[in-house]
């Protein structure tokens, strides 16, 4: 019965309308029931639930080669600049200069990439509006922006021989910076709502340091004399073997539903080919550092290896991003806890 | 880094924290899907309102949704769910739910945005400025909901702005507005969230065992949405996260890893170069 | 601070020190406004989509329209729209409009340019020349004084003003088949409510649902066809009601109802007669308010025989003519000498002798339409009456007979639904009816459009007055009318039967003069008596001056009708060569109306053909891209038809006013003159006529005086020379001698004093003020919204509510009060206007020999009706049966279980080669179209596309044709979801994507397992979302009262995979016809 009273008075007791209750929907008569005994139930018991299978998320717009390119750049060029200061100091003269040019170069790059990929790349600037801590890719944008200029001033000044109090202040300033740009981009993609890398984000960092140091290690390799060879060799070893654990420990402690994103036929290639490559470079640099050609192989291998890793991680995230199930089945199991 | 994060959490007045000194009462949406007939008026009045392009002809074969998803051209989306039990008395339902940008308290796309185009308003929503986005994506992959996405042709990032610009005016939102049935209801969202539970009550008490708040918890991942749900069944048969927490809830954790292995870093080149000195 | 340029620097100074707020925002942002605020000027306006008639305001700024959306003020809407009108921006000012007038010459391949001024001239030499060759002063012996040579369509889009212009130029130039949506849409619903109230218009207003205590929805997909309207469902809802909702398929209408009840298409009388069935049975019938204000006491002629008696018919049945004799149905005379002529059965076509009230007998009746405002004529002015209800032949036993066999069993094997579900549907509407409560009915096409329309809505109108629900608050039958001003242009008849305010339009054969006229339809008794005061005045208003009592106030002017001119038929008259001009003006035959491919071959026939619209719409195009070119059937280069394409201007554009679903006139101001070549359809009409009056000034031909004599000086305004729609508006509300507004119909007169365009309608310009444009927000007036526009008639919101009261002119119940009698101020007063004579003291007798109003006792609620009370049984005014008795349609794959009898005996077909039926039920061949197929809407679209399938905000959310098939035919049928599939009927054959939906179940009826097969049929080749028209499957089967089509069920056979295309598709037609046995025969048997 409606509730509403109309009196000569007027009307009473009315009521919004979104106060009402949901339909009931189609009833099963008998003649259903009837009909629909003994038919084959028609939709299989579903293992979660979705909505047609889409995903919850919005996959990121990124294009691989630019963004996976601007991680394993900025890797690269961070762990480079390290290396180049400490080379500096302890005299592997032979990987200073090389170093430094590699990371002069993976960051200009790396900043192509970056620009490359936005929308709008005359607004590359906007990134300095504000500085926002909670956001990565400000915090990283910021860091770059005074690691660039000291990366480029100690290639400049150590090729050109020019400036050299500047030369060795930026030098400084690029070693100091160095691990920040290199472990940041794991914090900008971990600082996502990308099952796969979120839910790595307490590995990721030591993936993308160890990927960096190694791509870092491959290019020493490449350049450095005989006689430098002995720390690049042990920090490709080194970086190696903690880029393959890392990332294995990474992908073993997700969440099934989250890790199966990386056993989707790109990334799972890409990462193989990673450690595959990380392994051989790994053995190479062991076996065969002492020679030129060894290190060369061994570098090219680890440069390589560095890359794919992150290009690897990149479409392990793509996938997993795409999946309802990896969304939503870890949400479940932690409500049900 | 942010230490702030925990303190924002327990705070509902995101607006207030975020710069602005005498602000309006937060505003929001309790969308309430047990009185939606799936007209799509809210779609229709969002493109018109915001001339967001049409954005293609695509029969998808899921019931009447042929809209697919929220995205750069789409700011309000209407599900559908065709739900048969064919095994018990219960029959067939037909569900039907406008979704939308949440307007998190803690809005994970605001917080990574880099160049602060998004940004949060007097009115406590979220909104990303079109003069200022430079199209980094960071935003769209950050958004636990999928509310975010590029739009082709143009390279900035689109989402429901909650018509800041007729908030601004005092007006009420264009698909709330349009909204038939009030299944889209706009106000402060205190007033809101107690009418929500009232309706909650009152369908539960009606045997109504799937309906649930959604989004309404200020205690929940997300610090509770501006824009929340009053559905009929679990959040994933409508293509929302059950769970979602703001990504940023981490950051310091991450860049507590980041750090240690930024050190780990230097370290090891160091080491490597230090213990070979000849 | 804010003005601190670099965000960084109001970041660092400012409070916002993490800058995710007032420290981002950008100067754009901090200066953002509303469009909606920063317009020049808000003009009021009305959605130009469906019935519902939301009120719009429309942002003008710079002179361009920059927003439209819903007004808050409006007493219907409160301010929301769906999604169509949220889309009127786009329609009104999206790039899918034309402004350039187009023009093929005769066998030209393409369009070619042509200026406005110059087609305008070309259009009025067309008509001249058309009408000069086919002027027809005679037919077969009688007076005619028109032309069958040019036709009109289209109306309901349109505003009154527009309307009535184009009929009364049309009409004074001698062009009869004239029609408009009304009669493919609702025209049953004029004869169904017409013949069982006395007016032909929904009962109730919109708001007034949100007071039921439960409401059914039945042959109605409220919630999506009328959206904005359901709000009020949903609101009485949340205060406890229930919502039923009956219907073939689940639809969003179902998934908000408390009960859904499955029903095979096209069995609605079976189940609305199981429920009056039960209601009778079990005494559930509202006992004062069925004695008192219907005519179940009266007695009925003892020759009357039911189809209980006859198998399936009624007495008078002549199977030669396939028609009704009707003589029997009537009630018993007290005259005892009547004479023994007899109406004919069809609605205008009949050849009926004179029936002259003194001699007693039946006059005519049939013109089912033309009962909009004023029922039936009776023969009797007091008939015998036996209050008791025991006389065996008194309506109350007659009905009681004639549903006893509507069992719960009976109806769930014709209809499919299961008894429990219908008892529960049985139990919810009685235990909502009575003193205390009230159930609304809302229905709308899923009822008019079968072949016994009429009958299913007279269905529920008895069961409504056996429940005491009608002229009550909450209660009524709601009639769910389609367009904007489908209703004004039934009320302001483009229909081919009327005149304005439901005059029946002069028949050859009667109505040789104004005395015949007014004398063959008038009653003794109530409102309608004064029929000869409104026929004068509308003659006054079109004839002016010319119009004296000499001169029978021009009545000779008039064309008269001699038989069936609805639009059907002008399809015919175009395909056999006699039709040869055609108007479409805002109608698009070609994808809307049934037998789509007919429609077209009678365009190919034209000589020349107008086409008014926003867009090039497939009737505009058929010559070039039509189905029939791409198989091979016609050749562009050979058609020799003229086409006009005139570009329209939108609602936005003109003044004028719509009649909604509800009666209600809402007028809609003008934001901006048209761009281009687009003009309103008023200019057009005013212009043409002032062009062809200007060709023909000289004439002394008497055929052209008519057009000449005609009052036609509206005043122009603006830079087109756009006639005034106010003048037009107060020209239909009508003025006095001294040219003084007139306020209420009562005022009119007979002897040419009054002039009046369209007698419902006065008052509408009550003190020289637009009371269309009424605009006091709802908030500030009781639920009706009384001071929101103006409803006719007298603007009344709910109509009949003297039956709120009891006979002493109490309310039946205080939970229930509408209007009372007060006794100390000795008037009727209430929350609405009250629909009774204002100061008739509820224990008025009338004299003997009162006439007219003043006959009408104080307990006869029904004031337009010949006895003052509501028809249980109907003894006049339908060609098809006293009380509705359930047939099957004329396609249908089941015989019917109820009587021998199959189909309505009387059906009117239309027999084409190009209209072959398949066979019915066990007949042989029928399991070649095994399924039932249904045609209906879908909330994002609307009609024949015209206005959504161009725009693109609506096209993307629907767009492309499907059919809706449950799992278990998916299986049967191996069709796949999402697939494609093919439907093939006797007519043509389609193709659409297929969606597998639980929402469609196979019933089981009569035993065995019926497919139905459901499709939405807005699509059509042209547009931005295409498809193929449904109506290329659905025949012409038509309603006999008012020739309302059957597009809701039909036979048909579906099979997986796309068409053939080129002429391949017309073999499989034909294969299927050869393997069903199909000739054009099939299906005519009685
Ligand atoms: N969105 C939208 N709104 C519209 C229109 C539109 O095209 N689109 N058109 C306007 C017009 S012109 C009109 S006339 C109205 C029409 O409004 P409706 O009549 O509501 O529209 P339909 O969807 O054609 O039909 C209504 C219902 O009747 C059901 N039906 C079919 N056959 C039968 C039957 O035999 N018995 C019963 N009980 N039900 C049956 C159908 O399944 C459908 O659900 O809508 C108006 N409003
Ligand atoms: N199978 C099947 N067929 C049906 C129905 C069904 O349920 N099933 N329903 C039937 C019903 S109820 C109806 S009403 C008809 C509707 O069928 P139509 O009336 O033929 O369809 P619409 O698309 O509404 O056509 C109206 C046209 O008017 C144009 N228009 C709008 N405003 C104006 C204006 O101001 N001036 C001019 N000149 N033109 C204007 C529009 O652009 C549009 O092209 O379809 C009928 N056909
Ligand atoms: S729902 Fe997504 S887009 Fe909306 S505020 Fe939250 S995080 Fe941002
Ligand atoms: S894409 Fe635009 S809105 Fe999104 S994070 Fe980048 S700048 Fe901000
Ligand atoms: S609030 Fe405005 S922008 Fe957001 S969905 Fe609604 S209409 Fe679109
Ligand atoms: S406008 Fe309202 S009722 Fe229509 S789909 Fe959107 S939320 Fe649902
Ligand atoms: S189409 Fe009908 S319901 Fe929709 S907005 Fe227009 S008038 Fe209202
Ligand atoms: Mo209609």
């Amino acid at each position: 019965m409606n509730q509403t009273r109309i009196t000569t008075e007027g009307l009473t007791n009315a009521r919004p309308g979104r106060e009402a209750p949901p339909g009931s929907g189609r009833p099963t008569g008998s003649a259903d029931r009837e009909r629909r005994r003994g038919s084959r139930r028609r939709r299989p018991a579903e293992a979660f639930r979705s909505y047609y299978g889409l995903p919850v998320l919005n996959p990121p717009v990124w294009e691989a080669r630019e963004i996976a390119g601007y991680f394993f750049l900025g890797g690269l060029a961070g762990a480079s600049s390290v290396v180049a200061a400490i080379a500096q100091r302890t005299g592997q003269r032979s990987v200073v200069a090389p170093a430094k040019v590699a990371a002069a170069g993976a960051v200009t790059l790396s900043l192509a990439a970056l620009v490359k990929d936005l929308g709008r790349p005359t607004r590359a600037l906007n990134m300095l509006r504000v500085l926002k801590p909670t956001s990565p890719m400000s915090v990283g944008t910021w860091v770059l922006s005074c690691y660039a200029p000291a990366a480029i001033g100690a290639a400049g000044s150590e090729l050109t021989g020019l400036l050299p109090a500047v030369g060795a202040t930026a030098t400084g300033v690029a070693a100091a910076l160095g691990p920040a740009v290199a472990s940041y981009t794991a914090v900008l993609i971990s600082d996502t709502a990308v099952p796969a890398w979120h839910d790595a984000r307490r590995e990721m960092p030591a993936v993308f340091v160890s990927s960096a140091a190694s791509a870092a290690a491959g290019v020493g390799l490449l350049a450095c004399r005989d006689s430098d060879a002995i720390p690049l060799r042990r920090l490709a070893i080194g970086s190696a073997a903690a880029e393959i654990v890392a990332e294995q420990v990474m992908e073993r402690r997700l969440d099934p539903a989250v890790a199966k994103a990386y056993h989707e036929p790109k990334p799972e290639k890409l990462l193989r080919a990673s450690r595959t490559l990380s392994a051989f470079g790994a053995a190479v640099a062991l076996l065969a550092g002492h020679h030129r050609v060894g290190r060369r192989v061994a570098g090219t291998a680890l440069i390589a290896a560095s890359a794919l890793t992150r290009f690897g991680i990149f479409h392990a995230g793509m996938a997993s991003a795409r999946d309802p199930e990896a969304t939503i089945g870890p949400q479940r199991a932690r409500l049900a806890s | 880094m942010p230490a702030g994060h925990g303190v924002e959490a327990a705070t509902q007045d995101p607006a207030g924290i975020s710069g602005w000194l005498d602000h309006p009462p937060r505003m929001g949406f309790f969308t309430d899907t047990s009185v939606c007939i799936g007209c799509k008026a809210c779609e229709v009045a969002c493109k018109e309102w915001n001339q967001v392009p049409e954005d293609g002809l695509n029969l998808t074969g899921m019931s009447f949704d042929n809209t697919a998803g929220l995205g750069a051209d789409t700011w309000r989306h209407v599900a559908f769910i065709e739900r048969a039990e064919t095994d018990s008395d219960a029959g067939f339902r037909w569900l039907m739910s406008s979704d939308v940008c949440k307007h998190c308290t803690e809005a994970a796309c605001l917080d990574v945005c880099p160049t602060g185009a998004i940004f949060r308003t007097e009115f406590g929503t979220v909104v990303v400025q079109e003069d200022v986005c430079n199209g980094c994506g960071y935003c769209v992959p950050a958004c636990p909901y999928g509310v975010l996405d590029k739009r082709e042709g143009d390279g900035r990032i689109f989402k429901c702005t909650l018509c800041y610009d007729r908030l601004s005016d005092g007006q009420e939102p264009a698909c709330a507005k349009a909204c038939p049935t009030d299944s889209i209801q706009f106000g402060p969202l205190d007033e809101l969230r107690e009418r929500a539970q009232g309706k909650l009550d009152q369908l539960v008490e009606a045997g109504h065992p799937g309906a649930q708040l959604y989004g309404a918890d200020p205690g929940d991942g997300v610090g509770g949405a501006g824009a929340f749900f009053l559905l009929l069944d679990e959040p994933e048969v409508y293509g929302l996260p059950p769970d979602p927490v703001v990504t940023t809830r981490h950051l310091g954790e991450m860049w507590r890893s980041a750090g240690l292995a930024a050190a780990a870093l230097g370290a090891g080149i160091i080491g490597a170069f230090v213990g070979s000195r000849r | 601070m804010t003005d601190l340029g670099w965000p960084v620097l109001r970041q660092l100074l400012g409070p916002d020190r993490t800058a995710r707020g007032s420290a981002a925002a950008s100067a754009r942002s901090r200066s953002l406004r509303a469009r909606t605020a920063t317009a020049d000027k808000v003009v009021k306006s009305v959605c130009p989509y469906c019935g519902v008639g939301c009120g719009q305001n429309v942002y003008v700024k710079d002179g361009q329209v920059v927003q439209i959306e819903g007004d808050p003020d409006s007493a219907i809407s409160r301010g929301r729209l769906c999604p169509k009108g949220s889309a009127s921006l786009q329609l009104t000012t999206g790039d899918a409009r034309l402004h350039q007038v187009l023009y093929r010459r005769p066998y030209a391949a393409d369009w070619e340019p042509l200026d406005l001024d110059t087609a305008m001239d070309m259009i009025a030499d067309r008509v001249i020349a058309t009408r000069r060759e086919t002027f027809e002063w005679e037919h077969e012996g009688k007076r005619t004084r028109r032309t069958m040579g040019i036709a009109h369509l289209g109306g309901a889009t349109l505003d009154n003003e527009e309307n009535y212009l184009i009929k009364k130029l049309w009409t004074s130039l001698g062009i009869v088949q004239i029609e408009n949506q009304a009669r493919v849409c609702h025209s049953s619903t004029v004869a169904g409510l017409g013949t069982s109230f006395g007016r032909g218009g929904a009962t109730t207003c919109m708001q007034d649902l949100q007071n039921s205590d439960c409401i059914i929805i039945e042959g109605s997909n409220f919630a999506e066809a009328h959206p904005v309207g359901f709000q009020w469902v949903m609101e009485a809802r949340a205060r406890g009601a229930k919502m039923i909702h009956v219907d073939p398929h689940f639809s969003r209408t179902s998934a908000l109802a408390d009960l859904f009840v499955p029903i095979r298409a096209g069995t609605d009388i079976a189940f609305l007669g199981g429920v009056i069935n039960y209601v009778l049975d079990n005494d559930k019938w509202f006992h004062d308010y069925v004695v008192r204000y219907t005519n179940a006491s009266t007695i009925i002629d003892d020759e009357f025989a039911d189809t209980e008696d006859l198998a399936g018919m009624f007495s008078g049945f002549d199977r030669d003519e396939r028609k009704y004799d009707f003589q029997t149905w009537q009630y018993r005379s007290d005259d005892s000498n009547d004479s023994n002529d007899s109406g004919d059965s069809d609605d205008a076509d009949s050849t009926r002798p004179l029936n002259h009230r003194s001699s007693g007998a039946v006059r005519s009746s049939g013109r089912g339409e033309s009962h909009g405002s004023g029922g039936a004529a009776i023969s009797t002015k007091e008939p015998p009456r036996d209050e008791t209800l025991q006389h065996p032949q008194c309506v109350f036993q007659i009905l009681r007979r004639h549903y006893a066999r509507y069992t719960p069993e009976m109806v769930e094997r014709v209809c499919g639904t299961p008894k429990e579900i219908f008892a529960e549907a049985c139990r919810l509407i009685t235990d909502n009816s009575g003193p205390d409560r009230t159930t609304a009915f809302a229905y709308a096409v899923g009822w008019t459009q079968h072949t016994v329309g009429a009958q299913y809505i007279r269905a529920a109108s008895v069961l409504q007055l056996l429940l005491g629900n009608i002229g009550r608050p909450g209660g009524g039958i709601q009639a769910l009318r389609g367009h904007a001003s489908i209703q004004g242009s039934s009320d302001i008849p483009t229909l081919f039967n009327l005149l304005p305010g439901y005059l029946a339009m002069p028949h050859a054969e009667e109505h040789h003069n104004l005395d015949d006229f007014v004398e063959a339809d008038r009653h003794d008794k109530g409102f309608w008596a004064n029929m000869r005061e409104y026929a004068v005045s509308l003659l006054k208003a079109w004839w002016g001056p010319a119009a004296t009592p000499d001169n029978d106030f021009c009545f000779d002017y008039l064309p008269r009708l001699t038989g069936d001119h609805s639009t059907y038929q002008t399809v015919l008259e175009q395909i056999e060569g006699r039709c040869k001009g055609y108007f479409l003006m805002g109608e698009n035959p070609a994808v809307g109306s049934a037998n789509t491919r007919m429609q077209r071959l009678g365009m190919a026939n034209l000589d020349w053909l107008v086409v008014r619209d926003f867009s090039l719409i497939e009737s505009a195009t058929w010559w070039k891209d039509g189905r029939e070119i791409q198989t091979g059937e016609l050749v562009t280069e050979q058609i020799a038809t003229e086409v006009f394409f005139l570009p329209a201007a939108s609602h936005t554009e003109k003044d004028g006013s719509f009649t909604n679903t509800n009666r209600l006139l809402q007028w809609h101001h003008a934001a901006k003159e048209p761009d281009g070549d687009a003009r309103s359809d008023l200019w057009f009409v005013y212009h043409l006529g002032r062009r062809i009056r200007e060709k023909l000034a000289g004439s002394s031909d008497p055929m052209d005086r008519p057009v000449l004599d005609l009052t036609w000086d509206y005043p122009v305004e603006g830079s087109h020379d756009e006639p005034s729609a106010d003048c037009v508006l107060a020209e239909i509300n009508g003025f006095d001698a001294q040219g003084e507004p007139l306020t209420a119909y009562t005022q009119l007169e007979a002897d040419g004093s009054t002039a009046c365009g369209c007698w419902i309608y006065c008052g509408v310009y009550a003190d020289g003020v637009n009371q269309a444009a009424r605009r006091e927000p709802w908030r500030n007036q009781n639920w009706l919204g009384t001071k929101w526009g103006w409803a006719w008639p007298a603007d009344r919101r709910i109509l009949y509510n003297r039956a709120s009261a009891d006979p002493d002119g109490k309310p039946w119940s205080d939970r229930k009060a509408l209007v009372w009698w007060d006794a100390e101020a000795g008037k009727w007063d209430g929350h609405d206007v009250p629909d009774f004579v204002p100061d008739k003291s509820p224990a008025y007798v009338p004299d003997e020999d009162a006439d007219g109003p003043d006959a009408l006792a104080g307990d006869d609620p029904f004031i337009m009706q010949a006895d003052g009370k509501g028809w249980l049984y109907v003894p006049s005014g339908l060609v098809d049966g006293p009380l509705p008795a359930h047939y099957e349609p004329q396609e249908s794959p089941v015989d019917n279980p109820l009587y021998a009898q199959q189909a309505s005996p009387s059906r009117k077909l239309i027999q084409h080669v190009d209209n072959q039926f398949s066979p019915s039920g066990t007949q042989p061949g029928a399991d070649v179209y095994p399924f039932v197929l249904t045609t209906y809407r879908l909330t994002e679209h609307f009609t024949a596309g015209g206005m959504s399938r161009w725009q693109p905000y609506l096209a993307e959310l629907q767009p492309e044709l499907f059919c809706e098939v449950s799992p278990e035919l998916a299986e049967y049928r191996q069709l796949e979801h999402n697939g494609w599939a093919t439907v093939i009927s006797a007519r043509h054959a389609i193709e659409a994507r297929v969606h597998v939906t639980d929402r469609m179940s196979p019933l089981v009826v009569d035993g065995r397992v019926v497919h139905q097969i459901g499709m939405p049929f807005h699509w059509g080749p042209n547009g931005y979302a295409k498809g193929d028209a449904v109506n290329e499957l659905v025949a012409m089967a038509l309603d006999p009262n008012v020739h309302i089509q059957e597009d809701k069920a039909l036979q048909v056979d579906i099979r997986p995979g796309r068409r053939p295309r080129g002429p391949a598709l017309l073999d499989l037609v034909e294969e299927h016809r050869r393997r069903a046995g199909v000739t054009v025969d099939t299906g005519h048997g009685i």
